[in-house]
């Protein structure tokens, strides 16, 4: 323990700044009350430009990704690099589709993407199912923020064996729940500085001082190369080959439609000031994509530098790499930056967790009459619960199962695209046939997922997102991301679905939205004032 | 003064741009390669990275050419 010593005294200390920012967050920006979900778990509805990209970019980029990326790079090679396709394509897929979710939910005071769906659709039914999607969804996604943390504790020497070995695992997310509670999302906005201008230092350092201490760029993807030749499976490298590229890129177009549907994305997005704030950040949030792209990279410096993984975790191999190239002191910054970056992440989405539950289980059908002071309470409550369930998760499971949750967790949360992003632009589909296709996604989905098998993971089921078209009867040994074609799926019953429920005169759920609501910016009236004033 | 303003649009034929940084990045066959090299990088890792810079270009002229004209 002791040769890590400075390396743990430098992440203790940065973790305990960070934790008393998160306290210190409820009086930032200081509202006249917290209690209400506007304040609590938007944060006002106020964050410029700044603190949105902080913000979005410490949500969506996790210390997850930051790890499992270049691990994936690690094990499988190019295949791994999905990553930067998926965040290269989301920006301008969503730019349009995001300022119409953002001005109705203006208007319509909608805290969640189920609320969007409730007023849109008139179903109390169908935004049920997209807040168990979103819920289900983001809950393996939260346990997985601690395997980003684990991953750094076993390489520092502190978790992973003896007694009280997942001592400092919880201790660490009791703080992040406590300051959660307290403070809401204005909590992982600040923190977000943080950790985002760590993990810039951090990588900036890394790409250059790992590539010279090793010999260039050139070694780096050589020697990867030569390892990938070596191993048995064929199917690595570090170019894709003739079977793996329709995975490749389906895979990158269905993560990349998948990513706003995670409420803990909308949160971020709704939590902006204005339009003109989304409209900036999408065009600088790709900064992150490039960070990912080069953090990916550290998969290949491993293979070089000869970075073993500790056990079969692959996910150890980034904070391994740091733990061997960088003096103590930086390796310990290092460390603070994948650990705090774990907590931005898991603090929004537990956030965004809760408010599903507030608002589309707990008040649509238990209390409709709650005020915003009780849905606050109900959701600080439930955000510590969901972080009870996430941490439970990883203690008493092997992780490995929230890493297959994971994976189904984005299959999953695809199945919402129909209500929700073309619900943003048409009104054409019936809600019957929005929830036909949603058992059909979901059902076809698990049905692919579950026919996947993962010899390196001793997995005869859930082993990964490539299916293989031959199982369809196809000739071919091309692979296609699950998802896809549980989309695909989805939108064809969607369709029939919603001839059937006309032809046969279903009556349909009311929209209440009008057109104009989709442009309404900052300043705009909301309903609460149009219906005050009668001019609607 | 709601009821003088034309009706709002985003339409606007600068969006079409935006195809462009989707599309692009999801065709392998510009990319799976190892030559040319740039840096040391093979082709796939640095053009996949350079498409960053062009996802960016992309939605920048789009803002600004789409920005609502309205003085503050």
């Amino acid at each position: 323990m002791s040769e890590h010593l400075t390396e743990i005294v430098i992440f203790t200390v940065l973790f305990l700044v960070v934790s008393g920012m998160g306290f210190v967050a409820s009086r930032w920006r200081r509202p006249d009350n917290l209690a209400s979900l506007n304040e609590w778990g938007l944060g006002g509805r106020n964050f410029g430009s700044w603190v949105t990209w902080f913000l979005i970019g410490g949500d969506l980029y996790t210390a997850y990704t930051f790890v499992a990326v270049p691990a994936l790079l690690f094990g499988a090679g190019a295949t791994g690099f999905f990553a930067v396709p998926y965040t290269v394509v989301v920006y301008p897929l969503v730019f349009l589709v995001l300022i119409r979710l953002w001005s109705v939910s203006h208007v319509h005071n909608l805290v969640t993407p189920a609320d969007f769906v409730r007023v849109r659709f008139g179903s109390p039914t169908l935004a049920l199912l997209v807040a168990i999607t979103g819920i289900v969804a983001t809950m393996p996604y939260i346990a997985l923020q601690l395997v980003g943390i684990e991953a750094v504790l076993k390489t520092m020497g502190i978790a992973g064996s003896g007694f009280l070995s997942d001592l400092p695992l919880i201790i660490a997310f009791v703080i992040l729940a406590a300051y959660t509670y307290q403070s809401g999302l204005r909590a992982p906005a600040l923190i977000a500085f943080v950790k985002d201008i760590l993990i810039y230092i951090v990588i900036l350092v890394a790409i250059i001082y790992i590539p010279a201490k090793l010999g260039g760029w050139e070694v780096i993807f050589g020697k990867a190369q030569e390892k990938f030749d070596k191993t048995v499976p064929l199917t690595d490298g570090t170019i894709l080959n003739a079977n793996n590229q329709l995975q490749y890129i389906t895979l990158a177009l269905g993560s990349a439609l998948a990513l706003f549907l995670y409420p803990h994305s909308i949160t971020g997005v709704l939590a902006s000031r204005n339009r003109g704030v989304i409209k900036r950040n999408m065009s600088a949030l790709p900064a992150y994509s490039l960070l990912l792209g080069l953090i990916a990279l550290l998969g290949y410096m491993a293979i070089a530098a000869g970075t073993k993984p500790i056990g079969t975790d692959n996910n150890t191999v980034v904070p391994n790499l740091f733990d061997q190239m960088f003096p103590d002191w930086f390796a310990g910054v290092a460390f603070a930056a994948v650990g705090i970056g774990a907590l931005v992440p898991a603090a929004i989405m537990s956030i965004a967790a809760a408010n599903l539950f507030t608002r589309n289980i707990y008040r649509e059908y238990f209390r409709p009459d709650a005020t915003d002071a009780q849905e606050a309470s109900v959701s600080k409550i439930t955000s510590l619960v969901v972080k009870v369930g996430a941490v439970l998760f990883i203690l008493l499971i092997d992780p490995q199962f929230s890493i297959d949750l994971q994976l189904i967790g984005g299959v999953i949360i695809l199945q919402t695209l129909p209500s929700v992003a073309i619900g943003l632009y048409t009104r054409w589909f019936h809600k019957a046939g929005l929830i036909a296709g949603w058992i059909a996604g979901m059902g076809g989905g698990m049905l692919l997922l579950y026919n996947i098998e993962n010899p390196a993971i001793k997995h005869a089921h859930f082993g990964g997102s490539a299916f293989q078209l031959s199982k369809l009867g196809l000739d071919t040994k091309m692979t296609i991301y699950a998802g896809f074609l549980a989309l695909l799926l989805n939108l064809v019953v969607a369709v029939l679905g919603t001839w059937i429920a006309r032809a046969l005169k279903t009556p349909d759920g009311v929209d209440g939205t009008q057109p104009d609501h989709y442009f309404a910016d900052e300043g705009d009236p909301r309903v609460k004032d149009l219906e005050v004033t009668g001019s609607t | 003064m709601l009821d003088k303003s034309p009706p709002r649009t985003d339409r606007s034929p600068w969006n079409w741009l935006l195809l462009v940084p989707i599309a692009i990045p999801l065709m392998p066959f510009l990319f799976n390669a190892f030559e040319p090299r740039l840096l040391g990088f093979p082709l796939f890792y640095w053009l996949q990275l350079a498409f960053i810079i062009l996802g960016v270009t992309s939605t920048t002229v789009v803002y600004q050419m789409t920005k609502r004209r309205e003085g503050r």
